[in-house]
């Protein structure tokens, strides 16, 4: 077991020096083509190869993979480790071309690089929308491929032989009539001199050794005993620990302070006033807590300070009333809502929610005079990098960025305000300092997952089959914020994933988003993220129309979906794997949902029983997935569990609220976290599939949550048309 | 005022407030950060040690009330039995995902085994509900429990 196979934190290699050496060798350059699949090819960087670097000590025939002299091979990890088992799944998908047993690498955080480390699919270095895997998909088992073939060729050289006639497996080459190996470490020198090869043949999935299988994961040793280093978990020689108290409300100020008893507890150092935020600096968190209460904050709470949720809901509720963005549109809904035999409305809702990562905000700064140094846990690593550079006046290059283990991400770390607020304090602070966020400012000063409100039409002929198809939606959009350029006419592919291309055959469709920015309060990606409102409302309502058809829910659902067999396919099993139609006790009920976002086909029943008193228990769920290509499927069923106490957590618990301009909500009291004694059985059944992977991190939140929904309306009768689950609604009645 | 504590059998003096919480002992002033910070309020578990072999919350457990007590965290689990077992079966298993509540979980399922063999899954809900996981990885966590509880009832 190798413990420390996670190259980490200060102790780390200097990144951003192995990432200049890299920097100035070749590397594969991946990029989107402009008809949107993946281009891959090969260059020189500009400053052509380094002889020194090239020479002796090391193979890095790109930017993921180094092997030193001694057989260690090195893969460097351009997606981040939170959880979803990248540092996994990653290292299998190189280690399957480069033919190395994975009990054998080690792997690096890559340094911030949008060059050489951006997600082809999105353009930018960061982990999120379930892109890793799609995104490395083809570029990595390609440096993998590239890298075993100039080994083979090196030591085809070295032997004087043909190099068909020899084979990469375990680290070594064989050539095949003599028998004869070398090792990888062996062939490192003249590998390293090998032309690099313009086109690799990558292996055939029936030829798969790695990819498919259960490979155990290689973060986890670490983390059993207490080894692994999370950001939090940074320590620079003489750091600082600070935490700090922002405006209550979003856009309000410091106007006084008084901190004469903050100061006089021990182990304080000083006091940092920002304009809109006072930080305490002491030896230890104890010493700064203690601080912080002591402190005496007069704010000035701004514009926002009579601001409420009803203020949010009622001005997205208005918004459509209005025309929006056309985000879809198929035949003429209008008209045929106007020949419906029976014609269905509804309006839905859903909460902002916080991200509640275990890891609570933190980030460590040293900010010297010419330079600035950063420790953190992040999805988004070139955008700290760039952040901190902004805030301190700094070139880019001269901020270091050391990655670690993320203690969850959810989102909340694709997201830079955290490291930005930590410069702003260190600018102030002699020597290294780590902020850390007590859970309350975790919680209160969050990007939070939008509010949405939903307002839907629909027709049905006289068969019960919907003709018409009239979908308007208001509320936040992160992309819009988060990359600008993505954020076309009025549209974004985020907030209309899962309300737009739907699986179901809708002859009349008309689908129409309002971007509205909620005053004052921050918004921000979180697990599944659109379709995490999308999916609940489009199942929730189509569970809605097979109830006006009186029709059952799953066969209403695969009548109209004889165009999508991936979707038609995973509705069956998972509803023939929970017995769909059986009869349950009273009270209890099934629901159903079935959706394709992240590329990845899903279906899940969900089987809840509501009590006399209105509280909700999720019994069990069924899974059905198809998410292509399985790389690992201990990690996909992982994820599916995971994503599912996710959403359930959101359903039964998730709500921020604003009262005063200030969030209500402060720890795991009053935003509560789903816990073992409720936790469901869940069983994943996963299809067999070539095509390509889909993403996993996320599709289970999203589709759980109308399932519950679904399951509450069949135990109860009860329609739910905003989360979370109110459990007073669902009282059974005397 | 100076504290010593014993901690994973070695004693440490250390100079802070009586009502400092140990988690900020152990974290900040010893540099044993294997012990995590989660809430401060004990509503989550992630700081969980052992105090003379029950699990305690050490977020809100002052250095003035340890006394000569002996701690045990995560760093040192390992090296009791059951603190073994529920290494094995988490990996075993492959409970963990982002991780950062394991140490915690696995202190409280450690504390669990030591103290009962036969954990029914009504014992694991009282004993393990303490903890959040926000991975969601409790249906693991609980087949590890059992799994590490039936090595311990076969190892005797």
């Amino acid at each position: 077991m190798i413990l420390d196979r996670i190259l980490s934190g200060p102790s780390g290699l200097d990144q951003s020096a192995s990432a200049n050496s890299i920097s100035r060798r070749r590397f594969l350059q991946v990029g989107a083509s402009a008809g949107g699949g993946l281009m891959l090819s090969l260059r020189l960087p500009s400053a052509g190869r380094d002889a020194a670097a090239a020479g002796t000590d090391v193979f890095a025939p790109n930017a993921f993979i180094r092997i030193a002299t001694d057989g260690q091979v090195v893969l460097i990890m351009p997606y981040v480790e939170m959880g979803q088992g990248t540092y996994t799944s990653i290292p299998m998908l190189i280690a399957e071309e480069l033919e190395v047993d994975l009990s054998e690498v080690r792997l690096e955080h890559a340094p911030p690089n949008e060059k050489l480390y951006a997600n082809p699919l999105l353009g930018v270095q960061v982990t999120g929308n379930s892109n890793a895997i799609r995104g490395a998909w083809q570029p990595l088992r390609q440096a993998g491929a590239v890298a075993r073939t100039m080994l083979v060729l090196a030591a085809a050289k070295r032997w004087n032989v043909d190099p068909v006639t020899c084979r990469a497996q375990r680290g070594e080459v064989l050539h095949v009539p003599t028998t004869r190996r070398l090792t990888y470490g062996e062939l490192v020198a003249d590998a390293a001199q090998m032309p690099i090869p313009n086109n690799v043949v990558l292996k055939r999935p029936e030829d798969f050794k790695i990819i498919g299988t259960a490979a155990k994961r290689l973060d986890t040793p670490a983390k059993v005993n207490g080894t692994a280093v999370y950001g939090i978990d940074a320590r620079p020689p003489g750091v600082k620990i600070a935490t700090l108290a922002q405006s209550p409300v979003f856009g309000g100020r410091v106007k006084r302070v008084d901190d004469r008893a903050a100061k006089a507890v021990k182990g304080v150092h000083q006091i940092v006033r920002l304009d809109d935020a006072v930080a305490v600096v002491a030896d230890h968190m104890g010493a700064a807590k203690k601080a912080l209460a002591a402190l005496m904050i007069e704010w000035d709470d701004g514009p926002h300070a009579k601001l409420s949720t009803e203020d949010v809901a009622q001005e997205l509720r208005l918004a459509t009333l209005n025309s929006g963005a056309v985000a879809e549109h198929i035949g003429d809904a209008r008209g045929a809502l106007a020949m419906a035999a029976t014609k269905v409305d509804a309006t839905y809702e859903v909460p902002f929610l916080a991200h509640a990562a275990m890891e609570p905000m933190n980030c460590t700064v040293h900010a010297r005079k010419d330079e600035c140094e950063i420790w953190i846990g992040t999805q988004a690593i070139a955008r700290v990098q760039a952040e901190a550079a902004r805030v301190t006046g700094l070139p880019v290059d001269k901020v270091v960025v050391h990655n670690h283990m993320l203690g969850g991400g959810f989102g909340r770390r694709l997201e830079s305000d955290g490291a930005a607020r930590a410069v702003q304090i260190a600018l102030h602070v002699d020597g290294p300092v780590k902020v850390v966020w007590t859970r309350e400012e975790d919680i209160q000063h969050d990007m939070y997952r939008p509010y949405w409100f939903d307002r839907f039409s629909a027709g049905l002929d006289n068969n019960g089959l919907p003709i018409a198809w009239e979908h308007r939606f208001a509320g936040s959009s992160v992309i819009a914020r988060y990359l600008p350029p993505a954020f076309k006419d009025g549209l974004d592919p985020d907030s209309t994933e899962g309300a737009i291309d739907l699986v179901y055959a809708l002859p009349n469709k008309h689908v129409e988003y309002v971007r509205v920015e909620p005053p004052g309060v921050p918004t921000a990606f979180w697990r599944s993220v659109g379709p995490s409102h999308t999916v609940f409302v489009v199942e929730s309502f189509m569970d809605e129309l097979a109830g006006a058809a009186k029709q059952d829910p799953v066969a209403y659902r695969l009548a109209l979906l004889d165009k999508a067999p991936r979707a038609k396919a995973v509705l069956a099993l998972a509803a023939e794997k929970a017995g769909w139609g059986q009869p349950l006790p009273e009270r209890v009920g099934r629901g159903v949902s079935v959706q394709n976002v992240f590329a990845t086909y899903m279906a899940q029943v969900a089987e809840v029983e509501v009590s006399k008193d209105g509280a909700v228990r999720v019994r069990r769920v069924v899974c059905a997935v198809d998410c292509g290509t399985v790389i690992n499927p201990d990690t996909v069923q992982a994820q599916v569990q995971s994503a599912i106490i996710f959403g359930i957590t959101a359903a039964l618990h998730g709500e921020i609220t604003l009262k005063d301009g200030r969030v209500q909500q402060s720890n795991f009291d009053t935003y509560q976290m789903l816990r073992m004694n409720e936790a469901p059985a869940i069983e994943v059944h996963i299809g067999r599939s070539f095509e390509p992977p889909g993403g996993m991190g996320e599709c289970g939140t999203s589709c759980i949550v109308p399932a519950v929904a679904n399951a509450i309306f069949a135990a109860t009768g009860k329609r739910l048309r905003k989360m979370p689950v109110d459990a007073a609604a669902l009282k059974q009645p005397l | 005022m100076a504290f010593a504590i014993k901690v994973n059998g070695n004693t440490h003096s250390v100079d802070v407030d009586g009502d400092t919480p140990l988690l900020w002992v152990l974290r900040d002033v010893l540099g044993m950060t294997g012990t995590k910070f989660g809430c401060g309020m004990a509503l989550c578990g992630a700081c969980t040690v052992h105090i003379d072999g029950v699990p305690a919350r050490s977020c809100i457990t002052s250095i003035d009330s340890i006394g000569s007590a002996e701690i045990a965290t995560i760093e040192a689990i390992g090296a009791s039995a059951a603190g073994a077992r529920i290494q094995k079966a988490w990996l075993d298993r492959e409970v963990v995902q982002c991780g950062y509540c394991q140490s915690g979980q696995i202190m409280s399922a450690s504390a669990l085994i030591a103290s009962n063999r036969h954990p029914t899954d009504s014992d694991i809900d009282a004993a393990m509900s303490g903890n959040i996981c926000r991975c969601g990885t409790y249906l693991r966590i609980r087949e590890a429990i059992k799994q590490a509880a039936q090595s311990s009832a076969q190892g005797g």
